[in-house]
């Protein structure tokens, strides 16, 4: 091929099309790194039609024009796919995968440091006949351990091109592109003699791995001695406990410090938003969608964004650091007597402050029963949304008394609702996977990377990326159900002349009235099944809502509401209540981002499902008991 | 903490094969002699958690020694496995066979 024919050939390509590249690699091995370092900020961040696996792809354009679509797949040690995201990474290779053209070119990334898990990965890859390239990334790393590796000499074995390249610092980008652009050039067709290896197979491909690595790398002169010290310290049985509590609870701190008084403006701009266009607009149902509907339904999204950002900041920082495999560690004997996967410590220490970062945070979790399970329990701890209920009814109705010293009568209800929360949560878990997903447990292997220095800007750069997944599709779904929720409250309107207070006119006063039936065997009037319907908004509202159907004017006037309902209401109804607000699934929000994490509405119906009727088994016994004990 | 496997006394087959991996304590080393899961565990076909523990690097041969222990029944734990750090419960450890090294 002449020169000219060289540059033709590219150009020509890609006006057909651009040439699709797929990132492959064992977990931990800088993949997302080196797939940032091509793309850059071009990615997209989707899902798999049907399948809840992120997929991510990104585009560069090569230095003579060619344009390079590069598709980021999901981290497996094997092609023998264990989980959904392995099974989407052999299907992509295979060419398998609906609505996904087969790959072009793969690049097998590998840790140049570790190199034996990743090098059977690239003997597994180049069994399925497409042109490969291995990328050898971290090699700084490698380098400063003394680790000598002969490149030449493994690639000419390997019959694969191989880049060094640091991707954190687009070191060897360049030459990675050209050699994937060449890859492609040359490739000839070969037919995939790919098949899911057995054990004894599995063994033979460490062999030949084995052999590679006798041949090519020299044992490092400089081994990393760090992450065997460090752990020595935070994997210390008690004192990595410890250190594991305290880290918690300063990034618990840090979401409570950091985004209150953010929060608090976004809720007061909303709402000095929503009066200035109640301003403008005359009386009517107008006015009320734009104001009460649309402005506090887009507000209530915005609301949750401080915190999952502060959220998503620790946790990628502590997973990009090494530090999240070893709090699973930790956390595994803890969370396996409940039946749920070490990694399901963070996202439901994550719900204490709100459930939507927490059942997020679900994604960490590979094997998708332990996430489902995660996320179906996640709701029941105590999040911060309940605390302004728990608060007006304790106010309301438990007395100030002392119990001893400083201990009050009232923070010990409280202890024992959030106390209530997490033993709750735990024995869910341990009912669905003891009951209805018997022996279906994931057994506990996971690699402890080596310690790291995090990438600023990658941490930057997913930090940016969980917000715009939140607002882009939680965000949507919360938008869309505030909205129904405001149309329950106030269509229709109230005839003219009407005494009663509005929302009694409303879908949720007649839904409310209707309920009330079913509802008066577990103590509430039909004032209390009312504010259940605006309540689904979000928890707190119900002290709104509450306000609003005892026509308690002023919207800060709590105290003059606790009186009312301390006037209203027996003890009985009160504590009935408060057990409902500890089960109840009154969160939209929660429910939405259930349905968008699961991608299908089956899990949603099952949580409001379940959550519901705890919720009302719960207060018919606390009521009952109640009423037994003479709080009538 | 059952410190031995089913058996307490080391059978003829083990005293050649080696100690299961799950029997050892804090600064057990040695060389792995033999990856054989000899029952279904947690819901997994025994051939399948031999699989994945050969994909995890317990591959005969491998150098191994156990570096952490979890608080409760010292379980799960750690092990260097060549150039990694690997976690495992003893439940899975069981089926990897170690000739424990003289030091």
């Amino acid at each position: 091929m002449s020169a000219a024919d060289l540059a033709l050939e590219p150009a020509a390509k890609s006006a057909n099309r651009s040439l699709r590249v797929a990132l492959a690699g064992v977990p931990n091995c800088g993949k997302t790194a080196l797939f940032n370092a091509l793309t850059g900020a071009r990615q997209k961040v989707a899902n798999y039609a049907g399948v809840t696996v992120e997929r991510k792809e990104g585009s560069l354009t090569a230095p003579d024009g060619q344009r390079l679509a590069i598709l980021d797949l999901p981290g497996t040690y094997s092609l023998r796919a264990r989980s959904p995201d392995e099974a989407i990474t052999r299907d992509a290779v295979l060419g398998k995968l609906a609505g996904e053209a087969q790959p072009d070119v793969i690049v097998a990334v590998a840790d140049a440091t570790s190199l034996r898990l990743a090098l059977r990965l690239a003997l597994e890859l180049k069994a399925t006949g497409r042109p490969l390239v291995l990328a050898l990334n971290m090699i700084d790393i490698a380098q400063r351990q003394g680790l000598d590796i002969d490149v030449e000499g493994l690639s000419r074995d390997l019959g694969v091109p191989i880049v060094a390249t640091v991707a954190t610092r687009r070191r060897g980008i360049d030459t990675l592109i050209a050699a994937v652009q060449t890859a492609a050039a040359s490739a000839k067709p070969v037919i995939s003699t790919w098949h899911e290896p057995s054990s004894a197979e599995l063994r033979g491909l460490n062999r030949d791995t084995e052999r590679l690595i006798k041949a090519h790398v020299k044992p490092p002169k400089r081994p990393d001695t760090w992450t065997g010290k460090l752990d020595d310290v935070l994997l210390n049985p008690l004192g990595g406990l410890v250190i594991l509590l305290v880290l918690m609870f300063v990034m618990f701190q840090a979401v409570f410090l950091c985004t209150g008084p953010v929060s608090d403006l976004i809720t007061d701009g909303f709402t000095w938003l929503a009066a200035l266009v109640g301003q403008v607009l005359p009386d009517g149902l107008l006015k009320s969608f734009l104001c009460d509907g649309l402005i506090s339904g887009v507000g209530s999204v915005i609301v949750f964004l401080p915190q999952i950002l502060v959220l998503f900041f620790f946790i990628i920082v502590l997973e990009d650091v090494g530090y999240m495999a070893r709090a699973a560690f930790l956390m595994d004997k803890i969370m396996g007597g409940a039946g749920l996967h070490g990694r399901a410590f963070i996202p439901l220490l994550s719900s204490h402050a709100c459930a939507i970062p927490g059942i997020m945070a679900t994604r960490v979790i590979d094997q998708k029963r332990d996430r489902l399970t995660t996320i179906l329990v996640a709701p029941l701890t105590t999040c911060s949304a309940r605390i302004p209920v728990y608060t007006l009814i304790i106010s309301a109705f438990i007395p100030d008394h002392k119990v001893g010293g400083w201990i009050s009568e009232r923070g010990l209800v409280m202890l024992g609702l959030y106390a209530t929360g997490i033993t709750s949560a735990l024995a869910v878990a341990f009912v669905i996977r003891k009951i209805f997903w018997r022996g279906a447990s994931e057994p506990f292997l996971m690699e402890l990377p080596a310690y790291k220095v995090p990438d600023p800007w990658n941490v930057l750069r997913s930090v940016i990326q969980r917000g715009e997944i939140f607002l882009r599709r939680a965000g949507t779904i919360i938008l869309s159900m505030m909205v129904i929720v405001w149309a329950l409250a106030k269509v229709p309107l109230a005839p003219a002349g009407s005494t009663g207070p509005a929302i009694d006119y409303s879908f949720a006063g007649i839904i409310g009235h209707a309920l009330q039936p079913l509802l008066a065997p577990i103590g509430f009037s039909w004032q209390m099944s009312v504010a259940l319907i605006p309540g689904m908004a979000a928890r707190e509202v119900a002290v709104g809502a509450l306000g609003t159907v005892y026509a308690v004017s002023g919207g800060d006037n709590t105290a003059a509401l606790a009186t009312t309902l301390a006037s209203h209401w027996s003890l009985a109804s009160a504590l009935a209540f408060l057990a409902w607000y500890v089960f109840a699934p009154q969160c939209a929000s929660t429910l939405g981002v259930v349905k968008r994490e699961t991608n299908s509405w089956k899990w949603p119906a099952i949580l409001f499902a379940y959550m519901t009727g705890l919720a009302y088994v719960a207060a018919f016994i606390t009521y009952r008991v109640a009423l037994a004990l003479g709080a009538g | 903490m059952r410190r031995f496997s089913d058996l307490d006394v080391p059978t003829a087959d083990q005293a050649t094969l080696g100690v299961p991996l799950s029997d050892g304590r804090k600064g057990f080393a040695g060389a792995i002699v033999a990856v054989h899961a000899g029952q279904s565990s947690g819901g997994l076909e025994a051939a399948e958690i031999e699989r994945r523990l050969i994909e995890m690097g317990f591959v005969e041969g491998a150098p191994v020694a156990i570096v952490q222990e979890g608080l409760f029944g010292r379980d799960p734990i750690a092990v260097k496995l060549a150039d990694r750090t690997v976690a495992l419960r003893r439940r899975e450890a069981r089926a990897v066979l170690v000739r424990q090294s003289d030091s």
